[in-house]
Formats: structure tokens, C-alpha cells, sequence
């Protein structure tokens, strides 16, 4: 008989519609009069979205990562990129397919590669400097493209010199956009997106927090559904929404009645980095065992913004009503908008070393009561998978039982499905004494 | 209890029969394409050196890359786990333990009780295994035993940067060229692979006594380059190759005590129902 009750999610349908009317409109945004413009997923959205009319974004991470969840597309849109240049396959994954889909002027969703009028790019790592910018060459070079710094330090550094940095290039960014545009940037719009920035942030946080019950209320390879919308654009009413009226008070709801994710649940797993896209059915695998997935600081932190509390605690970042915030002004919400990026978005400290990955992976490792971690030594994304192994000395120096395999979160070719999962099962069964408790 | 443990690796089969504990026969052959063939065979073959039939045997266990075509078997154990149980079997004292094979290197930590607590592997990357010597000696034109020999005469050490099998080969191919004495491209080879081995080891930790296991733990070449590379002593249990059928076997005992126990304890409380009622 099974452990616990489980069920699927309510709201999984309205996710996925908004994910799929999302990469629709950016495809029909000409049609309407719309503008479109790319950029990073990581931060900064509602500021060319707050321009006048209607605007679509396409972000290049998650698109790769579309790209990347179809074995035969990915190698085809991998091809053609190496053809183009012969890239060296430790280049970014999600860029090669995303090049390669471009060279090939083929849309993932559908139709022709539809080309953006500008590109807003946030540099945070030497991939995304070059990425747009690249993509652009294809075509001739002939999209304006801005691109912004947002390297001002770890979360613990950020003072108001950090924050003036970015916020200062934010407001060359408006300029630019105004001028190529022809539009302007309209306050209240950007006030309403930053306001919806926070709650999509902070509340797919809060989210993430109530996974530390048990059993788990989700396991992470729905959560990696759930985390895409904000990639997506989480300055957007809808996204921000779903995140606070929806899936929160669902999840919320799950804990309240014990509705597991999984209804084995015998064993909590802590994971790491992106996960080879292409093969999601490595988590029900290990489902069999009883083993959930259920927290890693970049599903947590790749949208949800966090702090760490007096005690140390890794917490959800207040929203703007805790905090009695009302945006007053175009300045307000840009240094708002630049103090949540910069100090809640967790995931931006290990670029800064690996004491930080080490310290806020053992918390998360220990407030969400993981037993044992398995990492995925991502060969697609060089910065998420640098300090992993200092992370695994990390993790077992707390007690936590630490197992790896390579693969890469986007190109099928660099990941062995069977022989990741005869380490799992040699993991699992020899180093944390679990039986399969189904087929 | 007569138990069998089968070791179905990608180049090698190897086959042990065991009573209560004490070796009865072993043998070994190559794997082959057929690998389900070859290792009913070797199994059979096995059998009738010990005079025995497939149904004096209480349990086998199967273990290998290739562990799923041992049909016959009624367990598997993963080849790491196999490693650990044969290796504290054998050396109660080992804690790391270094499996290279024909297609895998891998570095095992073991506790005293033979469980695996960490373990690394030498993922994608033919340069770190028995594979790879294989295609040097053939290079080299030589047999894999008299270039394990000959390396042992080098009196120089040459850097082998090449980081993957087929660039391995044409780094010889240059050495062989450039008139380099055979000895001295048979040592280059041989430290490359402890390079890669130990480099995989010291993630695990490298913690005494580490014990070598596997077919290039044949390889006394080799074993000296791995010795010098981790500056420790390095043991080599005598048939080396066997380890995995060994642990195999030793999992089908506990299986088989395990299944006992369960059985003992169903009775016991079929026996408690049978008083309450």
C-alpha cells in the first residue's frame, strides 16, 4: 500500500498553456503590431516590457532548453551550429541550439525563425556576453543590441554603490530602448512589472520552502516545469499570478492535507544544476526506489530570490507588502527591481566562489531534510557546473552521501543514459541500503 | 550452500563456484559478441569442473557490464558493490579500492564490511582502461605481457598529454616515429593510465590499504606507474580478475542467508498468529 496520498497538480494545465500562448505570441507578435525583442532569463524583463503597446520576449535559456528536451532536434540544431562555426562542444548547450536553430531559420514551436527588432541582453557569464550577439551575425548584425553587466558581487556585498551600478546602466537601457523603438517607456507599466518581478521571485520561493515538509509536496522534475514560467517573463500579471494565486496556495494546500509528491517517499534527494533535459525520466527512475528529488539551489534560486535570515536560515526575500514597500517612482522601481536581483537571486553567488555554493547547499541540504545528493556534472553549462566537486566534499563533510554522473543538460550526445543508471542503482542500493519498491 | 557469482565485463567473462564459502572451480573467457552465449558456457564449463549440475546451485548472482545476459542468474549486484564484498573478502584492511578493467576504470572508498560509501568512475574516456593498453601494445607490436615487462627496464619518463584513447595512439604513433626505445612508450602508457586512474581516486580519497583489482591489475607494469603516481604501496590479490565473480558469489550467500532469515521470521510469525488465534 502506498506511503502517502499523491496526486498531480491543478494548476499543471494553466502552466503549461501559459508556457506554450507564451512562445505563440512571440511568434504572432508582428502580426499584431507587437514588438519582440531577446534577451537573458535570469533577470530584468520588466523593463522592455514596460514599453508602449504590446511586447514579446523570447529568452534564450529556456528556448535552448525547449530545444533540448527533443533528443532528435537538439542534434539536428547542434549540427548545424558546429557546421556553421565547429563549435567546441563545451560551448553553452542552450546557445549552440540556440544557433543552430537560427542557421537552420527554423522556429522549435513552429515555423520561421522569427527575428526580434532588438535584443537586451544581461551579461552573467561569458556565454551570455557573446550569445545574442552571435545569433544576430547570422542575420548580418543588424538587430540594436544592449547589452548590461549585472557581475556587482555576491548577495552578501550588495550595498548601494552595487545597486547604483546596475541601476545606472538600467537607465541607458531605457534610452536605448526608447530610441530604437521609437516607444516610450511608460512608469506605471514598469511599476506594475516590477511589482509582478517580486511576486513571481518571492513567491515561487515560498513555493520551494514548503517542499521542506514531509513527505514533499513536489518532486523536482515537476518543479522544473513550474520554475520555467519565470524564466519566461516574470514581470508578466499572468506568470506573477499563477505564481502567487495558483501554484502557491496549491502547494500550500498539499502540505496542509499531506499529499505527497511521490506516494513512495522514502528518501529525499538534493540535486544540482540544470538536468539532461532530454531524459527527465531519470527522476522517475529513481521514484522506484522511493527517491524524490525535491530541492537544489538552481531550481530554487534560478527565479526565486531568497536571503538568509539572523540564524543563518536559507528564506524566501520578502515581497513588497512585507517589506511596506509602495513603488513611487521610475527610480524607485529600477533600484527595487536592481536591490531584488542582486541580493536575492542566490543562484548569482557561486560565480563568486565556491565557499558560497558550499555554504548555501549544505543549508539547503539540511533545512530541506535531504538524505544523500546526486549531482549531475553538466557538461552543457560551465557555470553552473564549476565548484560542483568542492560541493560534493561540502555535502559528505555534513554527512550527506554524494553521488555524480556526467551528462549535459542539452546535448543528447554526452549523456549515457545506461550507465547513469547503473550508478544510480549502485548508489541507491549499495551506498543507501534502498530496495526498489516498484518497476 | 554452493553459490555462483558470474562476472559478465565487456571483454571477459569470469565464473566462480563456491561451498559454504571456500572456493570450489573458477574459469574465464572472452565475452564475445554472444555474450549471453559465452557466459551460459563458461558457466556450464565451471560446473562440470566441479562436478557439479545448475541445480546443485542454490544461487547465483550476476554482476558486469554485461551482468543482464547471465539469464541463469537470479540476482545482480552492481559491479562496484561486487568489487567491495570481494575485496574485504579477501583484504579485510582495504578501503580503496582501484577496479580497471577492459572499458572502465573506477575508484571505490569501502567500509570494513565491504559497503560501498563512495565511489568515481572513469566516465567516457577509453584512455584510463585495459582497452586502451590493448591498442598500444598493438601499436607497438607487441604482446600486452612483454610490454608490462619492458616498461619496467624504462629509465625515462615521457609526458603522454593526449586525454582521449585515439589521440593516445597517435602520440605513440610520434614516439614510435621519433625512434623512442618500445620500453620507454610502454612506461609513457602505463603512466598515463595511472594519471587518469589516480586523478579518479583521489575523489574518493586515498585511504590504506588501497587495493588493485581488474584485469591490468595483471599488468605489473601498470601497478608500478600507479604505485609511483599516488605514492602509496598498492595490493594486488592474487587472481585480480576474479574480484567481481568472487563479490557475486559472495552476494548470492547473503541472499541466500538473507532469504533464510525472512523465511525464519514469516514462520515465527505465522507461529504467533497461529497461538493468538
Amino acid at each position: 500500500m502506498a506511503k502517502y496520498t499523491t496526486k498531480g497538480l491543478d494548476c499543471w494545465g494553466r502552466a503549461k498553456e501559459l508556457r506554450m500562448r507564451y512562445y505563440k505570441d512571440y511568434a504572432e507578435a508582428h502580426d499584431r503590431g507587437a514588438l519582440r525583442w531577446e534577451g537573458g532569463a535570469w533577470s530584468f524583463d520588466a523593463i522592455p516590457q514596460a514599453l508602449e503597446g504590446e511586447v514579446h520576449v523570447l529568452t534564450e535559456e529556456p528556448y535552448g532548453a525547449s530545444v533540448g528536451a527533443d533528443p532528435k532536434l537538439q542534434v539536428k540544431y547542434q549540427e548545424a551550429a558546429e557546421g556553421k562555426w565547429g563549435c567546441a562542444r563545451d560551448l553553452c548547450a542552450y546557445m549552440r541550439n540556440y544557433w543552430g536553430g537560427i542557421v537552420l531559420g527554423e522556429y522549435a514551436f513552429g515555423g520561421k525563425w522569427p527575428r526580434a527588432d532588438f535584443i537586451f541582453q544581461n551579461q552573467i557569464c561569458c556565454s551570455h556576453s557573446k550569445w545574442l550577439q552571435v545569433a544576430d551575425e547570422i542575420y548580418g548584425g543588424t538587430i540594436p543590441y544592449f547589452c548590461f553587466d549585472v557581475g556587482a558581487g555576491p548577495y552578501d556585498r550588495i550595498g548601494e554603490r552595487q545597486i547604483n551600478y546596475v541601476v545606472e546602466q538600467l537607465y541607458d537601457g531605457i534610452e536605448f530602448l526608447e530610441k530604437v523603438t521609437g516607444r516610450k517607456v511608460v512608469d506605471e507599466k514598469l511599476i506594475q512589472n516590477v511589482q509582478n518581478t517580486y511576486r513571481s521571485a518571492c513567491y515561487w520561493a515560498k513555493t520551494c520552502e514548503l517542499n521542506q515538509a514531509l513527505p514533499a509536496p513536489l518532486d523536482e522534475k515537476t518543479m522544473f516545469s513550474l520554475y520555467v514560467l519565470g524564466t519566461l517573463e516574470k514581470s508578466n500579471k499572468e506568470i506573477a499570478d499563477f505564481y502567487e494565486k495558483e501554484l502557491y496556495a496549491e502547494v500550500k494546500d498539499r502540505v496542509a492535507n499531506n499529499i505527497a509528491a511521490v506516494a513512495g517517499e522514502q528518501c529525499r534527494m538534493l540535486g544540482d544544476s540544470q538536468p539532461p533535459w532530454g531524459f527527465l525520466r531519470i527522476f522517475r527512475y529513481l521514484e522506484t526506489y522511493g527517491v524524490v528529488s525535491i530541492a537544489s539551489l538552481y531550481t530554487f534560486s534560478l527565479i526565486g530570490w531568497f536571503e538568509l535570515d539572523e540564524n543563518g536560515n536559507v528564506v524566501p526575500y520578502p515581497t513588497l507588502e512585507e517589506q511596506g514597500i509602495t513603488i513611487k517612482d521610475r527610480d524607485h522601481a529600477l533600484r527595487l527591481l536592481a536591490e531584488g536581483e542582486l541580493k536575492g537571486k542566490l543562484m548569482w553567488a557561486p560565480f563568486y566562489g565556491a565557499t558560497y555554493k558550499n555554504e548555501l547547499v549544505t543549508k539547503i541540504a539540511k533545512q530541506w531534510k535531504c538524505d544523500a545528493a546526486i549531482l549531475h556534472l553538466n557538461r552543457g553549462c560551465e557555470g553552473t557546473a564549476q565548484h560542483q566537486m568542492e560541493m560534493k566534499i561540502a555535502l559528505q563533510k555534513i554527512g550527506l552521501p554524494v553521488m555524480t554522473f556526467e551528462g549535459n543538460m542539452a546535448d543528447e550526445r554526452e549523456f549515457d543514459e545506461a550507465r547513469a543508471k547503473r550508478l544510480m542503482d549502485l548508489f541507491l542500493t549499495e551506498t543507501l541500503g534502498l530496495k526498489k519498491i516498484a518497476d | 550452500m554452493i553459490v555462483g557469482g558470474i562476472d559478465v565485463g565487456g571483454k571477459n567473462v569470469h565464473v566462480v563456484i563456491m561451498k559454504d564459502g571456500e572456493m570450489l572451480a573458477k574459469g574465464d573467457s572472452p565475452t564475445g559478441i554472444q555474450k549471453a552465449e559465452a557466459a551460459e558456457r563458461l558457466y556450464d564449463e565451471v560446473l562440470e569442473q566441479a562436478s557439479l549440475k545448475r541445480a546443485d546451485v542454490e544461487r547465483v548472482v550476476a554482476t558486469g557490464s554485461a551482468s543482464k545476459r547471465a539469464a541463469f542468474a537470479q540476482g545482480m549486484i552492481a559491479d562496484a558493490a561486487a568489487d567491495a564484498r570481494g575485496v574485504i573478502r579477501l583484504i579485510p584492511s582495504a578501503r580503496t579500492i582501484i577496479d580497471v578493467g577492459a572499458e572502465e576504470g573506477r575508484a571505490i572508498k569501502a567500509s570494513p564490511e565491504g559497503k560501498v560509501l563512495d565511489f568515481a568512475i572513469n566516465e567516457k574516456c577509453a584512455a584510463g582502461t585495459g582497452t586502451f593498453v590493448e591498442a598500444m601494445a598493438r601499436a607497438l607490436e607487441i604482446s600486452v605481457e612483454d610490454m608490462a615487462r619492458i616498461s619496467l627496464e624504462s629509465t625515462r619518463s615521457i609526458p603522454m598529454n593526449a586525454q582521449c584513447a585515439v589521440f593516445g595512439e597517435s602520440e605513440v604513433v610520434s614516439l614510435i616515429h621519433a625512434k623512442t626505445e618500445k620500453r620507454d612508450i610502454a612506461r609513457a602508457v602505463h603512466d598515463a593510465i595511472a594519471g587518469r586512474i589516480a586523478s579518479v581516486a583521489r575523489i574518493v580519497g586515498l585511504e590504506k590499504d588501497v587495493v588493485l583489482i581488474g584485469g591490468m591489475a595483471r599488468n605489473v607494469g601498470f601497478v608500478e606507474s600507479l604505485r609511483k603516481e599516488i605514492g602509496m604501496d598498492v595490493v594486488v590479490p592474487d587472481d585480480p580478475d576474479f574480484v567481481g565473480a568472487l563479490g557475486a558469489a559472495a552476494a548470492a550467500t547473503a541472499g541466500v542467508l538473507e532469504e533464510e532469515v525472512e523465511a525464519k521470521v514469516v514462520e515465527k510469525e505465522k507461529y504467533e498468529e497461529g497461538k493468538a488465534s
